[in-house]
This record gives structure tokens, C-alpha cells and sequence, in this order.
């Protein structure tokens, strides 16, 4: 196989599967429906279809915001073709590896046999260079999904793409017209320098750090809160480890100056598939001046439920029904987690329109909560005032679930719409003899002790109900995962048989992560499973970032939810100091589990879920 | 996926759908109030067992624009016939009054979620150790990506390269450094230290390097082991044990211990601490406090605290990686390493400004 040349060459190639798009002319670097000004999949026909499709991974110069940079492609373009399929049908993918290292496909979100999946080592040996591997495998789901490299730091540099599946029958969410939304990080710094950094020294893409200038100016936390977090050697604006300084925010591989526009019509209903296929990034997404309402979250259809802005963590989807009725432009705005950039895109009638471009927001600053020491929710659910109730006994309150209390929620503001928290609340001072320990192994036994492990949540929160990291006091209504509600019943309503804890470990000053305090480097005990088993599993964050914990092979169900009608999702977002609990129906095979953060895999944050025994397989 | 109806989503243009869930955002939500509720808080709620279309959790749904559809998404229209049970109705409703209104009460009212009921206490299957993906591609290729995949979940070494000084003082047209690099995974590395001072038209007057295996024993915490060789002012070589490590509120200290192949024995202590005036802008103290046990008359070096450093410096970082600095840095000698100093015709303190650059890679 020759080296692939980023043309239309090579699209012709492709021809002979693939419906390509009509607007190839205007940018021949990206897919019709990546290319700006594009009028949706309605009317620009998309990319890859049909049974049998071909990808070439290669080398290829990319242009963003007017600037050459490197990139590891698809079939020439970042984001990659589009794949798009009919539930029901058996496709079959060839990928060929142009590369001079290894390559592989991961189909994110999508049921298939383990040796489809594409996690080399795990469920096969990976594509050589020269090689082509096929994939095959029926189509048993429909939504949307994406899918992206799973070798080395491939993703970070391009290799991703989206795919979306029409059901088979008819889809219970109507809409005019479609786009999709790639959201990504793209840096000119190799990924492997960007990791090397990070082992270097802590923080060292932070530029939005506390200062003494801005303790003299009153900014940020007061001189006691910082004394109290120094004491503990946790940093409060450590929020993304690669940050807007050495990145560029993407939005269908334009950067915001690029400006990607899709196009409408006033008064349709667009229904916009949102992918996070960022390396490192959380994006909170809104559309100023437009509703947005939530209709699916990781390719499953959801009660639709009406936000002005949600938070989206690696490897998530999210489809939102907006209704544009004013003859004008609109920006979509994918806002950096830690506020250091933001993606930029524009929903207009005409080419050509935008609109004002929201100025970033105040980068958040962690709560002591995010430890996994609960102080001002305390506070928040009632108006509770702690310093005034010194007989109460906190040392019996880790169990306690606050989100869950009856009576509780009505009286706290919705997601969004919290009061700011008062500057200077959040000390813990005098918490009646509470025993806060930071590294208390005896709260988690199974957790290997070891460097790599910085703290461990002490009192680690159901905190699904929360909006996402800096969303508290947005003003408006921000989405939680305690909306989701499953449209469809779960198609295994069992209870689990049994449960089990997980803990998400690091140590942020040594960059080393990894899930029960082991690297996968280290080669830990497999998590082991039984088919068709149903397990409760926990992820209880023991660091203070958020992880995208994504599991291979499954859809599982978040257990907030109401009985029969839990959301189903293929990742999720697990708060800083938080536990996340789902329930899952073990599928037979060895499956990748992993935080979605590149960087935090790359330092270890990986594991193998094996499930015995498995179907089909020469024993 | 069962689908019993289609979903069209109301928005903005259902105005008469929208003035009943602005009178009543929790109309037919299922509320503990109605009189399934109390007993039952899954009406409506499509749950599997339940028998089929009155359960249908989607009836209602649409539609107000039933015309709307999209080529590849046919839309029939399924017209809103209001089920009483419907815990969904209307609510993708602007309600501008209620951003309760919609569902996400119903798990917290009193609906009953997944978290409430009881688990079982199966036992755990036995670790599985087998790779399933060997039956079909075979253990070689398999292992060999296995290989791969350690390497890059956690096995990656890396290194770095610090001048945390590299200065010189206009007067006396002195300079000094001290570099440390270190190369390995997370918890064994290999670490190379060097620092020295000399002037300009004499050349060196002190230079040491260091050899070490450095561990990491604990979260901010690395023991050495290794060897330290003077090149200057006299060859002459120790063990070295060290510790480095960083303190509550970023205190960042070294601490060493030479024995000499004379037997003579040797400590050091270093700290530092950035207070970070601006995101560039940092001011750096550090002291450097160097003992004896044993006064060493041909080194110059009285028993008991023998040098002491303390220096100011402040950094800009063009990069995290690349700051010049300006400070002032104080040495002093004391006890009998003073007398030695003074009495070889030099001055037991001295006082010098200094410009330099940190810089690492």
C-alpha cells in the first residue's frame, strides 16, 4: 500500500464504498459534513455507508486557524469520514496502516465481538505498518458514536471520527435536518512531549494558577482557604492538565477562528450529535440565546430533557434538539473545563453570519468537596449552618447519601442556578474533632499502597446530581446525570448479583495514575467476571479531577436513575472526590476499561475487564 | 429496541401545551400526590414487566408540527392523545417559570431508583489470567502487543534535564551552577547531579557531579543511593545517601549525606520555595546549609555548621521551561571553617548579585 496523499485521489479510491460528499471541492481536506457552511447530512450526503468501507490511517498535513500542523488522519482528514450505518446490518471495515508504527480502530460505543473491538493487546495483536485489518461485525444498536485510534497517543493527534447509526425501525426523536459536532483538542506540540511535560513537573501547562497578585487584589481563595489546601499540597485551579495554552479547540477540525458553521433553516428543528473525541479536554457546551434539548447521551435515547448547557467529558455523546426561529447566527460555544480557550462554532442560516462570541468565563476554583470532604453542600441543602451545630456528629456522615435525602432537593437551587459560593466559606476550621486524613488507607484496602496514590477520597459523594466541575453558579439550567432517564426500558431489569468498588487513584504531582492504586504497566489482577452476570460497580474517584471512565463491550446503567429506566451509557464522568455507581450485564470477553483522558491512560489509568467464559470462542 | 411510538419533540411553537405546563409543570409526572403514585412510583414508567401501551412512556410526546420530518427520518404523526399515566408529557416544554418542570424530580420524589434496592452477595469469580483474544490470533502476535500496551498504559520512561542555577555575579566576574537531570519510570530513575562555582579568569574552583538510583518511597517523597566525585578543588570521592522531597504547603527540601573515601563525613541541606507573584513571575528563596563532623583543614572545612547560602531570585517564565532570573544571593562561612577561610586572606561572607536562567528540558 503506497503512502496516501491527502487529495482526491483517494477519495476516488474510496469511491467504490462509499456515497461521498458533494461538497468535496470547497476544502479538500475535510468530509462534506466537516467542511464549514455545510447545510447538514440532510441535504449533503455524507461520507462512508453501506457494507463494505475502507480507512487508510496516514500522515498528513492539516491547516488550522491558518496554521500547518501535523496530524495522524483517516482517509486524509481530521475528523476522519463520517461512517454512516443501518441498525441491522453486517458492515465490514478494512483499515489500512500507512503509519510507520502500529495502528488500530476502536469503535466507541458500539457492541461488537471482542475481537472487533480494537484494543491491541487486549482484543487483537493491532495493525502493522503495511498491514490492512478487517473488521466485521452486525449492527445490533443505533445513535450516535465515534470512533478513534487505541494505540499510543494516536488520538491526540487526529486519528477519530464519527459514526452515526440510523435504527432500524423508525427514530423516536424527529428533527429537519442534522449535524454532528466533533469537539477535539489539537496541539502543535507532539503528544509525546505533551506527556513528557507532564511527568516533568506538576501543572505545567497552568497558566490561570493563584498568585500573590491575586490574593492582594482580592481574587480567588483568601489567604486562609490557600494555607489549608498548601498544607495538603493540592493545587484548586488544577483542573486540566493540558490546557488551552498548548491547545486549540476544535469543532470538526476547524479551529475558532475557522469558525465551522452549519447551516438552518428558522423554525426547524436541528437535532446537533455532540462527540467529545477531545485527548484531554471537558467542554461545557451551550448555545447563548437557544435551548438545547437533550434527546440522547451516548447514542441512547433519554427522556428529553431541557438544559441550557451541559457539560460533555471525553468519549461522551450527547444529542440535543435545538429550534432556531430567528432569521440570525448563533454560536456554539465549547468552553474549556479549566476556561483556559474554547471551541467555536456558529448555527446560521446563511454562510458567512456570526454571532457574538461569548467572552470565556472565570476559570472555577475546586471546592474542598472535590477532596471528598463535603463542607458547603452541608450548607447548601438547607441552609444548614455547621459552625452552629457543634454537637453534630460528623464522623457518621461518610455513609450518608445528601443528594438522595427526601425532602432535600426541592429546596435546593436547580443545577446551575446554586448562589455562588461566598469567597472565603470553604475552609474546613473547626470541624468538631473530624478526622480528615487524606491518605487513610484503611478506608480502601484493595488500593495497593504506593506512591502513585495521593489521597483517598475521605467521604467520597454520590455526586450525579451535581453539575459538572465550575457549572454550580452559571445562572441558568445546566444538565446533570440525575436527568437522564433511559426512553426505552433497560433490557436487563435484574438487580446486581453483586458489587464492587473501584477506586480511581493518582498521585497529580508525579503524573502517575491508575485504577486501586495500580499502573496497568504493573500488571494488576484482571477485573474478573462471569458472563451474564449482573455487578454493581463503583467508581469512587480518590483524585481531584474529573475522569471519564469508559468501559469497552458494554452499555451500563447508571443506578441514580429511576428502576427499569436507568441511562444507559458507555462512559462516564466520575467527579473529583465523587462515586459513580452502575450496573452492568457482563458480556463475554476480555474488554478495555480505562479513563478517557489520553494522558491519564497513557500514564496508566487502564485495566482489562475479563468475563468468562465466552461464547464462540476455540477453547 | 422497542419503540411502541414515535417521539416528536415539542418546542417553542406548542403554545397551548406550553400554558398547561406553565400551570402545571408536574402535570402527570407521576407525582407521589396522584393516586398511582404513593403506591405504585413506577406508573408510567414502562417498567418491563409491566404490560405494554399503557405504559407507553412516549404517547404524548408529540407533535405539535407533525409535518416536521426529515427525509431520512420519516415522522409519522402520531398524534398527542393524552394518557393519563403519562409521566412525560409535554416536557420538553420552555418553562421559564419551573426549571423543575420535566422529570428529573420523579427518582428524587419519591421514585424509587436502581441505588434503593438491595444487591446481592454473589462471590467474586477468580481472577481470570487467560487472554481470550490468543484463540483467535494466536499468543505470539498477541504477546507481543501486550508488550505494546504495558509500555503504553503506564511503562513509559522519561527524563529531564534542570539547571535550577546557572548564574553569574558581574562582580568578581564569578559564576556558578547546579543542574540535575534523571531519566526512568515512576519509581526508579537514574539521577545525575552536578554543581560548582568558579571565576571567570581563574576558572573552577569547585565542581562535584553525582551518580544515583533515586526511588520513590512515598507521594513527595525519593531516597538516593550513589556516589559523589569532586573534580575541583581536589579529586576526592563519597557515598551519598539523599533525600528529596517536597513539604506541606510546596515546600520543596534535599537533604545528603557524603562519606568520603577518607572516612570523613559530610552533610547538606537545601530548601526552596516559589511564591508565584504573577503566573510568570516567581520569587524563589533557597538555602543551602553544609555540615561537617570532623573539621577537614586541607578542604577548608571546620567541623559543625560550616557554609550557609541564602538567596533571592526571581524568575520570568517565557515557558514553564525557560526563565531568566535576577537575585542576590548571601554565603557566609562560620566556626572554624571561618577561621580557615580567613585565614587563606578571604572574606568569611559575601554578598552578590546575580543574574542566570532556569531552564530544564
Amino acid at each position: 500500500m503506497s503512502r496516501p496523499r491527502p487529495d482526491l485521489d483517494r477519495r476516488a479510491l474510496i469511491k467504490g464504498a462509499a456515497i461521498l460528499g458533494g461538497g468535496a471541492a470547497i476544502s479538500t481536506l475535510l468530509p462534506a459534513w466537516a467542511q464549514s457552511a455545510t447545510p447538514g447530512l440532510t441535504s449533503t450526503l455524507p461520507t462512508l455507508s453501506g457494507d463494505d468501507i475502507k480507512l487508510t490511517i496516514g500522515h498528513t498535513p492539516i491547516t488550522i486557524d491558518g496554521q500547518r500542523r501535523h496530524a495522524v488522519t483517516i482517509n486524509g482528514t481530521v475528523p476522519g469520514p463520517l461512517i454512516r450505518l443501518k441498525e441491522g446490518q453486517r458492515v465490514r471495515i478494512a483499515v489500512t496502516n500507512t503509519l510507520d508504527e502500529d495502528t488500530s480502530i476502536h469503535w466507541h460505543g458500539i457492541l461488537v465481538p471482542f475481537q472487533m473491538d480494537g484494543v491491541p493487546g487486549v482484543s487483537f495483536p493491532g495493525i502493522r505498518p503495511g498491514e490492512t485489518f478487517v473488521y466485521e461485525f452486525p449492527v445490533i444498536q443505533s445513535g450516535t458514536y465515534w470512533y478513534h485510534s487505541h494505540s499510543g497517543l494516536q488520538e491526540a493527534e487526529g486519528h477519530y471520527a464519527p459514526i452515526v447509526i440510523e435504527p432500524a425501525g423508525p427514530d423516536p426523536v424527529a428533527y429537519d435536518r442534522e449535524h454532528v459536532l466533533v469537539l477535539a483538542d489539537h496541539s502543535e506540540m507532539h503528544p509525546h512531549l505533551i506527556f513528557k511535560r507532564l511527568k516533568q513537573q506538576g501543572g505545567v501547562f497552568n497558566y490561570q494558577r493563584q498568585t500573590i497578585a491575586g490574593l492582594l487584589a482580592g481574587k480567588d481563595q483568601t489567604l486562609a482557604e490557600r494555607i489549608e489546601w498548601a498544607k495538603m499540597l493540592m493545587d484548586p485551579t488544577d483542573i486540566s492538565d493540558v490546557t488551552g495554552a498548548v491547545m486549540t479547540f476544535l469543532v470538526n477540525g476547524h479551529g475558532p477562528k475557522d469558525n465551522w458553521t452549519g447551516l438552518f433553516k428558522p423554525g426547524e428543528r436541528v437535532r446537533l450529535r455532540f462527540i467529545n473525541s477531545a485527548a484531554q479536554m471537558v467542554f461545557n457546551v451551550r448555545i447563548p440565546g437557544l435551548k438545547l434539548t437533550v434527546v440522547a447521551a451516548d447514542g441512547q435515547n433519554v427522556r428529553p430533557v431541557e438544559v441550557d448547557e451541559f457539560q460533555i467529558g471525553n468519549a461522551e455523546t450527547y444529542d440535543v434538539i435545538v429550534q432556531p426561529t430567528e432569521d440570525r447566527a448563533y454560536t456554539i460555544v465549547s468552553e474549556a473545563i479549566d476556561r483556559s480557550g474554547m471551541g467555536r462554532a456558529t448555527l446560521a442560516p446563511r454562510a458567512g453570519m456570526s454571532a457574538a462570541v461569548p467572552p470565556l468565563r472565570e476559570r472555577p476554583i475546586l471546592p474542598m468537596k472535590d477532596m471528598g470532604m463535603d463542607m458547603s453542600a452541608h450548607g447548601a441543602m438547607s441552609g444548614m449552618d455547621h459552625s452552629q451545630m457543634p454537637g453534630m456528629d460528623h464522623s457518621s456522615m461518610p455513609g450518608m447519601d445528601h443528594g438522595a435525602m427526601p425532602g432535600m432537593a426541592a429546596a435546593a437551587p436547580p443545577p446551575g442556578m446554586a448562589p455562588p459560593r461566598q469567597r472565603g466559606s470553604d475552609v474546613m476550621g473547626d470541624m468538631g474533632g473530624m478526622e480528615m486524613n487524606m491518605l487513610d488507607w484503611s478506608k480502601a484496602p484493595q488500593i495497593k499502597k504506593g506512591p502513585g496514590v495521593q489521597m483517598i477520597a475521605p467521604m467520597p459523594m454520590d455526586r450525579t446530581g451535581d453539575p459538572g466541575l465550575g457549572l454550580e453558579s452559571v445562572g441558568h439550567r445546566v444538565l446533570v446525570y440525575k436527568d437522564l432517564i433511559a426512553l426505552d426500558p433497560n433490557p436487563d431489569p435484574r438487580p446486581p448479583d453483586r458489587a464492587m468498588d473501584i477506586h480511581l487513584t493518582g498521585n497529580m504531582e508525579r503524573f502517575i495514575w491508575g485504577f486501586d492504586g495500580w499502573k496497568f504497566s504493573e500488571n494488576p489482577p484482571a477485573y474478573s467476571f462471569r458472563a451474564g452476570e449482573r455487578v454493581r460497580v463503583t467508581l469512587i474517584n480518590d483524585s481531584m479531577m474529573t475522569h471519564p471512565i469508559h468501559l469497552h463491550g458494554h452499555f451500563f446503567e447508571l443506578v441514580h436513575g429511576p428502576v427499569g429506566h436507568l441511562p444507559r451509557k458507555h462512559t462516564v464522568n466520575v467527579m473529583p472526590g465523587g462515586k459513580v455507581s452502575f450496573d452492568f450485564t457482563a458480556e463475554g470477553g476480555d474488554w478495555a476499561f480505562h479513563c478517557h483522558m489520553l494522558y491519564h491512560m497513557h500514564a496508566g489509568m487502564f485495566q482489562v475487564f475479563k468475563v468468562r467464559p465466552v461464547e464462540g470462542a476455540a477453547a | 429496541m422497542i419503540r411502541t411510538s414515535l417521539l416528536a419533540l415539542a418546542l417553542a411553537s406548542s403554545a397551548t401545551a406550553a400554558v398547561a405546563q406553565a400551570a402545571d409543570p408536574h402535570a402527570a409526572h407521576a407525582m407521589p400526590a396522584q393516586p398511582a403514585g404513593p403506591t405504585d412510583p413506577h406508573a408510567g414508567h414502562a417498567m418491563p414487566a409491566a404490560p405494554k401501551p399503557s405504559a407507553d412512556p412516549h404517547a404524548g410526546h408529540a407533535m405539535p408540527e407533525p409535518k416536521a420530518s426529515s427525509p431520512s427520518q420519516p415522522t409519522q404523526g402520531s398524534e398527542a392523545s393524552a394518557a393519563p399515566a403519562d409521566p412525560h408529557a409535554g416536557h420538553a416544554m420552555p418553562a421559564p417559570a419551573d426549571p423543575h418542570a420535566g422529570h428529573t424530580m420523579a427518582p428524587m420524589e419519591g421514585g424509587q431508583t436502581a441505588a434503593d434496592l438491595p444487591v446481592g452477595n454473589a462471590p467474586a469469580p477468580a481472577v481470570i489470567t487467560d487472554n481470550v483474544a490468543d484463540q483467535v490470533f494466536g499468543s505470539g502476535r498477541m504477546q507481543r502487543a501486550r508488550g505494546i500496551l504495558a509500555d503504553e498504559h503506564g511503562g513509559s520512561r522519561v527524563s529531564k534535564l534542570q539547571a535550577d542555577l546557572l548564574e553569574w555575579a558581574p562582580n568578581g566576574d564569578r559564576y556558578s551552577w547546579e543542574v540535575e537531570g534523571w531519566y526512568g519510570g515512576d519509581i526508579n530513575r537514574f539521577v545525575f547531579k552536578t554543581e560548582g562555582e568558579g571565576q571567570s579568569r581563574e576558572g573552577v574552583e569547585a565542581a562535584e557531579v553525582q551518580f544515583l538510583y533515586s526511588r520513590a518511597v512515598a507521594r513527595y517523597t525519593d531516597v538516593q543511593a550513589g556516589i559523589r566525585y569532586d573534580l575541583e578543588p581536589r579529586s576526592r570521592a563519597y557515598a551519598t545517601l539523599a533525600v528529596d522531597a517536597m513539604f506541606p504547603y510546596w515546600f520543596e527540601a534535599e537533604g545528603s549525606l557524603f562519606l568520603s573515601e577518607k572516612g570523613d563525613l559530610l552533610a547538606r541541606v537545601e530548601g526552596s520555595y516559589d511564591f508565584r507573584l504573577t503566573q510568570r513571575r516567581i520569587l524563589q528563596p533557597r538555602a543551602e546549609l553544609e555540615f561537617a563532623a570532623q573539621d577537614i583543614p586541607e578542604s577548608q572545612i571546620g567541623s559543625g555548621l560550616s557554609t550557609g547560602e541564602l538567596g533571592v531570585r526571581l524568575r520570568y517564565e517565557i515557558r514553564r521551561e525557560f526563565a531568566p532570573y535576577i537575585g542576590v544571593s548571601y554565603e557566609r562561612a562560620f566556626g572554624d571553617t571561618a577561621d580557615f577561610v580567613r585565614a587563606h586572606g578571604e572574606d568569611a561572607e559575601s554578598t552578590r548579585f546575580v543574574v542566570g536562567l532556569r531552564a530544564w528540558f
